[in-house]
């Protein structure tokens, strides 16, 4: 690459876009970058406890009460986990558990870790820490507002835990709730628990709007000068893109609880057919089942990039930041992120196959579904690219990227079996799918989240994770994560049905039981092992090491605040100017190993920086 | 427009000048107040919200196997003994849309810092407001007296209850929203506000009359989205 490289224009090392405005000018001056275009943001500081830490505007507070919050629900979500697993592996230690309450576990399992964990985990959480400070803004946008989505979205996951304490319990439906059984007696939480659950969806949705909006303008009207859109860590396209599906996706979900809720207190026909319950005919006639699943699917597909996209970026940053080497396909990644995001809206009856639909529909969605693999397969070799030839450190952080990009790729190759609806159909209903989506929407993101905590928090704390506490957590996680799923692919070759309470007197009772309790076993340490993150944590912040600034030697913004950890408004006096991307890494003829955004061309006239 | 420079960047016309404000630093759409690009962003997601529920209503009504009820009887107003089909939906349409019209009025006064005219005329769009949803009530509780209810009525289909109050209900939520911050800001325009530049009771922000000009997208969309619930409730 050096050879070819003209040394003479490797200072245009500005975007063509800040040159332009310089134009007329005779002589350009190469560190120019216009000047601001909209004023200094009001902020408004907190003056009490109150203001500064609960009712809070400051994103970088939200971001960690977001945290926070999806933590604990997603701890609830993991030992509801557990019970299940004690029920299916050992059903004789769990003599007080009835299916009633297994369905229930499988209900409130799923919507917790889909939508209350990881969702408000990567928006809510890293979107509200890491936008601001990795566009160069001094906080969101309209700060109140953001004030109100995290609050919202408290009182949606205190609605959802109360459903734990009404008569009848949380609803036992199935995380997709389908009608016409969600609401009917006989399902588990079919009087208060549903309601609830419909509630706290559509504040979670309200609570959503108003952070995306907030994640949305900051990005596109609040960045700091000289950073364009082509310079911005794929950690914010990530977070970006996932925020417009977000926006686009969540109405359907709103909509469909609204016309359940009316179904249920008011009787109406939306989803309900007419019903015959025991010789008897209900109220009910008229409504269409399938259109719940359509407006379902339409926000449930989506959902799932609405996790995986910010778990792409944030990973890719990571990758590039520790393997010392910029991100191979920089401009690739961002239209692959869009192009996936764009897709995933073309592809949601996919989970329906089993509805029964016109071939020609099916056909269409195998297609679509199918044609996703093209854009994550160039993420994945362009992960793998940067690595290639990297000056790889391999700490926790890189540990957990690594196992990231296995997990992607297995449960991304599952994916394609499920694709094609003639594989799918026979599949559908068993433990193939449960191991499918819990390796590509549960483990790999949760890893690029375990690998991000490690990355960020002596930003957020100003301490260093213990990193040998760091990598028992990763390798256990790891290989127990892999115990757990990977039998759970042969269970569903073998045609163990999934959201079983137990298997009777089926084949299966003794072809499985002892796989079952193995994954269980696994199950149990793996999630005993999240504790050890919990511990570090704890232990870090009374003892740890304290962190130097910029420990990882990075270059995007958040890194070159005024202090560590950054104070509300960010960045001191001034805002940074922008001169580049930020995975200027092992640059030829650099002094470092790294050249911070803020770098001007000047300073750095000599070394062949890529052109951004 | 056109002519407008934001501090050596040239703005170009068309595609190109797309291109060039969307790769260039700071903003994508130049010029353009947060505020403003927040509410066309919170109304494309409240468009897919509509969508979805006009879509959910075409399935409906589409898939019912008892007939729909006839529309024109059931939203006629007996005038004199004799029926005459969408006489009230057509005076709330009427209604509505002249309350745009006050609102974009109030809009050009705001930025023209006519204080008083802007003030009325925000005052004006909140009366529309509040007699379209007056009228909304007569008309539901005329419905409800008739028999229609949101799990059945005596015309036909029971949908056909279900999705007129839901969706007709979603949309004068969505007036009486309105109606309340139209309200606000008649007050905070009376009270001259934007003028000291005082500073708003929840958000600590100050403000400036561009907040009327977004109120008015949104007041505008609401007018849209009846439009399309006309068209699909009272015409088809």
């Amino acid at each position: 690459m050096s050879d070819e490289y003209d040394n003479n224009k490797s200072y245009q090392a500005q975007s063509s876009e800040v040159m332009d405005g310089s134009a007329g000018s005779a002589n350009p001056d190469i560190d120019y970058v216009r000047p601001a275009e909209v004023g200094e943001q009001d902020l408004y500081h907190g003056h009490s406890f109150i203001e500064k830490w609960v009712f809070c505007q400051d994103a970088k507070v939200i971001g960690v009460q977001y945290f926070l919050t999806a933590v604990f629900t997603g701890i609830v979500g993991l030992i509801l986990s557990w019970l299940m697993r004690l029920q299916l592996g050992f059903p004789e230690l769990a003599g007080f558990m009835t299916a009633e309450h297994y369905y229930q576990f499988v209900t409130m399992h799923g919507m917790i870790m889909v939508v209350y964990f990881l969702t408000a985990l990567f928006l809510g959480g890293f979107g509200n820490y890491l936008i601001p400070l990795m566009v160069g803004a001094r906080d969101m946008v309209f700060p109140y507002v953001n004030m109100l989505s995290f609050w919202m979205f408290f009182v949606a996951v205190a609605v959802l835990m109360a459903s734990f304490f009404v008569p009848g319990g949380p609803t036992g439906a199935g995380w997709t709730l389908y009608p016409p059984q969600t609401i009917l007696e006989g399902t588990p939480g079919s009087g208060m628990g549903i309601l609830l659950m419909l509630i706290s969806l559509s504040l979670f949705v309200i609570g959503f709007t108003m952070g995306g909006l907030n994640y949305m303008i900051t990005i596109l009207q609040a960045r700091t000068r000289g950073m364009t859109l082509m310079r911005m860590p794929l950690t914010v396209w990530g977070i970006f893109t996932a925020t417009v599906l977000a926006m686009l996706a969540f109405p359907a979900l709103l909509v469909s609880a609204i016309m359940m809720t009316l179904d249920k207190v008011l009787q109406t026909s939306f989803f309900m057919p007419t019903i015959l319950k025991a010789g008897e005919v209900l109220e009910y006639g008229g409504g269409s089942p399938i259109l719940f699943q359509h407006l379902f699917w339409f926000f449930g597909h989506p959902e799932v990039y609405i996790v995986a996209l910010p778990a792409f970026g944030i990973v890719s940053d990571l990758i590039s930041v520790h393997a010392r080497k910029n991100i191979f396909g920089y401009r690739m990644m961002v239209w692959a992120i869009v192009g996936i995001g764009g897709l995933s809206f073309f592809v949601w009856a996919h989970h329906m196959y089993v509805s029964g639909m016109n071939p020609w529909f099916g056909f269409f969605f195998a297609t679509t579904t199918l044609i996703i693999a093209v854009p994550t397969a160039m993420k994945v070799y362009n992960w793998i690219l940067t690595l290639w030839r990297g000056n790889i450190r391999i700490n926790t952080v890189m540990l957990w990227c690594l196992g990231f990009i296995v997990t992607f790729v297995n449960g991304g190759i599952t994916g394609i079996f499920l694709g094609n609806v003639s594989v799918d159909v026979p599949l559908s209903d068993t433990y193939f799918v449960i191991a499918h989506f819990h390796m590509v929407m549960g483990i790999a993101p949760l890893m690029v989240i375990m690998g991000a905590v490690y990355h960020w928090f002596p930003l957020v704390a100003g301490k260093m994770l213990h990193e040998g506490l760091g990598k028992w957590h990763f390798w256990i996680t790891f290989l127990g994560a892999y115990s757990i799923y990977f039998p759970m692919h042969y269970l569903g070759f073998i045609g163990v049905p999934r959201r079983y309470f137990e298997m009777y007197d089926s084949p299966y009772m003794t072809s499985a039981v002892g796989m079952n309790e193995f994954i269980s076993i696994a199950a149990f340490i793996v999630g005993a092992a999240q504790f050890i993150l919990v511990f570090n944590i704890i232990k870090t912040l009374k003892t740890g090491k304290k962190a130097e600034q910029n420990p990882w030697k990075a270059n995007s913004l958040e890194w070159y605040t005024s202090t560590v950890p950054p104070e509300h408004g960010n960045f001191g006096e001034r805002l940074p100017v922008v001169h580049r991307w930020p995975y200027d890494f092992s640059v030829p003829g650099a002094k470092d190993d790294f050249i911070p955004q803020t770098t001007a061309p000047s300073e750095v006239i000599h070394t062949e920086v890529e052109k951004t | 427009m056109s002519e407008q420079k934001i501090d050596g960047f040239e703005l170009k016309p068309g595609f190109k000048g797309m291109a060039s404000d969307t790769g260039s630093d700071q903003t994508m759409f130049k010029g353009v107040h947060w505020g403003k690009a927040m509410m066309w962003i919170f109304l494309l997601s409240d468009t897919f919200v509509f969508s979805c529920f006009l879509i959910s209503y075409m399935k409906g009504r589409g898939s019912t196997i008892v007939d729909w009820p006839n529309t024109s009887e059931v939203f006629s107003l007996y005038v004199g003994g004799v029926p005459v089909p969408l006489l009230l939906i057509a005076i709330m349409t009427f209604v509505l849309i002249t309350s745009s019209g006050t609102m974009a009025l109030a809009v050009k006064y705001g930025y023209e810092k006519n204080r008083k005219m802007c003030g009325w005329l925000i005052l004006a769009t909140a009366v529309g407001g509040l007699t379209f949803v007056g009228m909304q009530v007569f008309e539901w509780s005329k419905l409800i007296h008739e028999g229609v209810r949101p799990w059945g009525n005596p015309f036909g289909a029971s949908q056909f209850g279900s999705f007129f109050f839901m969706i007709t209900g979603f949309h004068g939520f969505h007036v009486s929203i309105g109606v309340i911050f139209l309200f606000i800001y008649t007050y905070k325009v009376f009270a001259g506000h934007y003028e000291s530049k005082k500073r708003g009771w929840f958000t600590k922000m100050k403000g400036d009359y561009v907040e009327i000009e977004i109120l008015g997208l949104y007041w505008h969309f609401v007018d849209l989205v009846w439009v399309f619930i006309f068209a699909f409730f009272y015409l088809w």
